[in-house]
């Protein structure tokens, strides 16, 4: 399902995670949250810049329990919590912030 | 056999027992999805707590070597991936001495810190495990 930003029309898979990662930016993770009646806040966007790095350092996007352990070690307790993760993200943090991130979705438990 | 099974033998609760798990990998990185594939699994296998231990050997140990480039093969350099593991709680990662040595490779050539072992050794770790998958 292709979507719309700025008038440039980006490929998506079946799911809404864009086809090609190279259309990345941020205007296009601020159209996928609007499908979802999802406003990025700036703890949103403390994740999904996360994710890219992690992402471009190990070209793969983290486990759920990899991802909460991490920002944990980022960011603090208060932050690397499953609680604080979902509420931000309640699609499930490791599907939704990698779907903002312009990210494939992730290997496994998600 | 009770009468709260119905007469139906139910299995021992394993729920608390941790496996040893070790991923054999004897291939080269591209050509074939083996090399991949095996770090998929193990990725995904990491969710279930196990003890994991990785091997390479043969042409595997060059999954494992720093320095990859496959833009002119046009296929993803997973390497990096390796350096994830340890995110994932496996540190177990263990290079066959001979396969390493016969590739004219040395302990400080690979991506991650490798435990290089020799062939005996090789054999005794696969001989402790309760499932060896070999890719």
């Amino acid at each position: 399902m292709p979507i719309t930003v700025a008038g440039k029309t980006i490929e998506t898979d079946e799911e809404g995670y864009l086809s090609n990662r190279t259309d990345w930016n941020e205007e296009v993770a601020k159209e996928m949250a609007k499908v979802d009646n999802c406003d990025l806040s700036q703890n949103h966007w403390e994740v999904i810049n996360f994710l890219r790095e992690y992402y471009d350092e190990y070209q793969i996007a983290p486990a759920v329990r990899v991802l909460t352990k991490a920002i944990g070690k980022k960011l603090g307790p208060d932050k690397g919590n499953s609680k604080y993760l979902y509420e931000l993200f309640p699609y499930g943090p490791a599907k939704q912030a990698c779907k903002y991130a312009g990210l494939p979705k992730p290997t496994g438990c998600v | 056999m009770t009468e709260a099974t119905g007469g139906i033998e139910m299995e021992e609760d394993t729920s608390g027992k941790v496996k040893k798990f070790l991923y054999v990998n004897r291939k080269a990185p591209y050509g074939t999805i083996y090399a991949l594939e095996s770090l998929e699994v193990v990725l995904i296998a990491a969710a279930f707590d196990q003890d994991v231990s990785l091997a390479f050997l043969d042409d595997g140990v060059y999954q494992v070597v720093k320095g990859q480039h496959t833009k002119g093969i046009d296929v993803k350099n997973f390497s990096p991936t390796y350096r994830a593991l340890e995110g994932y709680d496996i540190e177990k990662l263990y290079v066959e001495k001979e396969s390493m040595e016969a590739r004219g490779l040395k302990e400080s050539d690979f991506i991650v810190p490798m435990k290089i072992i020799g062939a005996q050794e090789m054999a005794g770790l696969m001989q402790s495990q309760d499932v060896v998958l070999s890719f």
